[in-house]
């Protein structure tokens, strides 16, 4: 975005030093390949939700893999519509006392096919408003990784959409919205470390806590159920999180292709170093740790990637294995708290890595829009990354709070004890993701619906 | 008549099939169970917690013969699933008082 700022002053430079050329300024003009790009980095992002869905689906127990695929798929939804009604307004919409976006983009209205030069002087404002939607819903589907196996579905719903609105919304506006005042203050989030990862990962904690922990756990072993499904969502996460960083350069050009590399490098990076920790801690390079280390890297890159060179994105992504996998491991289990898929150990964790990491590591050689960091001679950077930090710590903690003890007045946030016992997937959605036993069902009135019984029964009759 | 039913290591289950197809045993139930006895659990490390899983998973068959073979097949079972390790596994025997066949509706040794 920040090019894009910087490209918008060389072209009005441009123009006042050719008056001839005035025509350029009057109508920004639409990059066909700059809008193929953009389009297909929105789709890369939007598979990365459903990529999710398998990462942590596979780590739930098999009562629990569809309501835990629910929670990720559902938000596509969810979130599609509550952005194009107000979401996107509040996020981006003309600026508001620096912390909110004004309604006068309700449901799309003005969000047309001529670029928003903001933003991005060289797409369709639509395909802007489309990208920044697929982030938009998978900030909120990373939550469910701490809330997994215990969350009712009617206060899931419920919670999301007030997070959405309360928290993402206005978070967004701050760090990316024209005259955010997080934004105004430089602090630098290329992709979304603190508005994605951080908001994502401290809500998770905030939302493991005040849910409580699963039932048997500390004692009974809570253990994943199909791992090779994990690592799959882990591989489908790396590839689309290509177009989450390289797309957020908003255009094709070389800042995208150095976020590329930076991201892929510190993915990798991270996957070893994670293994290699695992491997000295507990004798085992497990295949769990290869594919979460690979996320911890590449969340730890996502707000340096349009700032940094490919050797900090090394140094970026050996520590942020490291640091999550200390935050996984040693943290959780000295606090005690059930951040069930980890969420915050992986995004809440490598995402304040990431946020300090820009403040150490970015460089104007990269892009002379951003900033130098500490490592480049200029602490300023860092302070503004530090305050980033803590308004998003704040926010996440204190909003997130209030809205599911407000959720809860309503509706019970937390399955009950026999709920949790038979599995989210029987007792909320009505389904199995798999069977046992060859069953012999016979059909009910309202059609193939199971019956819902306290314990999975072989046969079911129609009431 | 006897049932024997054994609960062996998964990876033997081939041998001791083919060992008791030799002899001419071709009928039998097998099951995948998991339990616990003398043999300790097994380690498993997920995100850097460990965890001992104790209910081991075994396989049980079950096997209907008459009573002249049941020596036989113990002894061809006992020589296929040992490895002297502890959790090779158990033989349980018990009397059965008939079988019946169900396409003909025989009964007795005919049936098994």
């Amino acid at each position: 975005m920040k090019t894009v700022k910087l490209a918008l002053a060389l072209t009005l430079l441009l123009v006042l030093a050719l008056p001839g050329m005035a025509w350029a300024a009057d109508a920004p003009k639409i990059d066909t390949g700059d809008t193929t790009f953009v389009m297909i980095a929105s789709a890369l992002v939007m598979l990365m939700t459903p990529g999710l869905a398998l990462f942590y689906g596979g780590m739930v127990r098999r009562k629990n893999v569809l309501s835990t695929f629910m929670q990720s798929f559902i938000l596509i939804a969810i979130i599609s519509v509550q952005w194009v009604l107000i979401g996107y307004t509040l996020a981006f919409g003309p600026d508001k006392g620096h912390l909110i976006g004004s309604l006068s983009w309700l449901g799309f209205n003005g969000v047309g096919m001529t670029p928003n030069a903001d933003y991005a002087a060289t797409v369709p404002h639509q395909i802007f408003a489309m990208f920044q939607l697929m982030f938009a819903i998978i900030t909120p589907a990373l939550i469910t990784g701490s809330i997994a196996e215990r969350m009712r579905f009617p206060a899931f719903l419920a919670f999301m959409v007030l997070w959405a609105t309360f928290i993402y919304d206005p978070l967004a506006h701050w760090v990316w919205g024209v005259n955010g005042w997080i934004r105004n203050l430089g602090a630098l989030d290329f992709a979304g470390g603190t508005v994605v990862h951080i908001s994502s990962g401290v809500s998770g904690l905030v939302a493991a806590i005040v849910l409580g922990k699963r039932k048997g756990y500390g004692k009974d072993p809570l253990l994943p159920h199909q791992l090779p499904m994990t690592v799959l969502g882990a591989g489908l996460l790396w590839f689309g999180w290509f177009g989450f960083n390289a797309g957020s350069a908003l255009a094709a050009n070389g800042l995208a292709t150095n976020a590329f590399v930076v991201t892929n490098t510190s993915a990798a990076a991270a996957a070893l170093s994670w293994l290699t920790a695992e491997w000295l801690h507990h004798g085992k390079p497990t295949v769990l740790g290869a594919a979460s280390g690979a996320v911890a890297g590449l969340v730890a890159i996502t707000p340096a990637s349009g700032y940094v060179t490919p050797m900090s994105a090394l140094a970026i992504g050996l520590v942020g294995g490291v640091v999550c996998y200390l935050g996984v491991s040693v943290l959780k289990s000295k606090f005690g708290y059930d951040d069930a898929l980890d969420a915050f150990g992986c995004h809440g964790i490598g995402g304040t890595w990431g946020a300090i990491a820009t403040g150490l590591f970015a460089t104007k050689a990269i892009n002379p829009a951003g900033a130098d960091g500490l490592f480049y001679g200029n602490p300023g950077l860092m302070k503004a990354q530090l305050i980033s930090i803590v308004a998003t710590y704040a926010l996440a903690i204190v909003g997130t709070f209030v809205i599911l003890k407000v959720v809860n007045a309503f509706t019970p946030i937390r399955a009950t004890a026999d709920e949790e016992m038979t599995g989210l997937d029987l007792t909320m959605h009505g389904e199995e993701a798999y069977r046992d036993l060859v069953m012999s069902a016979s059909h009910s009135k309202s059609g193939y619906r199971e019956k819902v019984a306290e314990t999975p029964s072989v046969s079911v009759n129609a009431p | 008549m006897k049932k024997i039913e054994a609960v062996i290591r998964p990876s033997k289950l081939d041998e001791i099939k083919d060992a008791l197809g030799i002899f001419g045993i071709h009928g039998m139930t097998v099951t995948e169970v998991i339990g616990c006895g003398l043999q300790k659990g097994k380690k498993e490390v997920y995100r850097g917690t460990e965890y001992t899983i104790d209910l081991l998973p075994k396989v049980k068959i079950e096997i209907v013969v008459r009573d002249k073979w049941v020596d036989e097949v113990i002894r061809i079972i006992i020589n296929t699933a040992r490895t002297g390790e502890i959790g090779d596994g158990k033989i349980f025997i018990y009397p059965i008082e008939n079988a019946v066949r169900i396409r003909t509706g025989e009964g007795g040794e005919e049936a098994i």
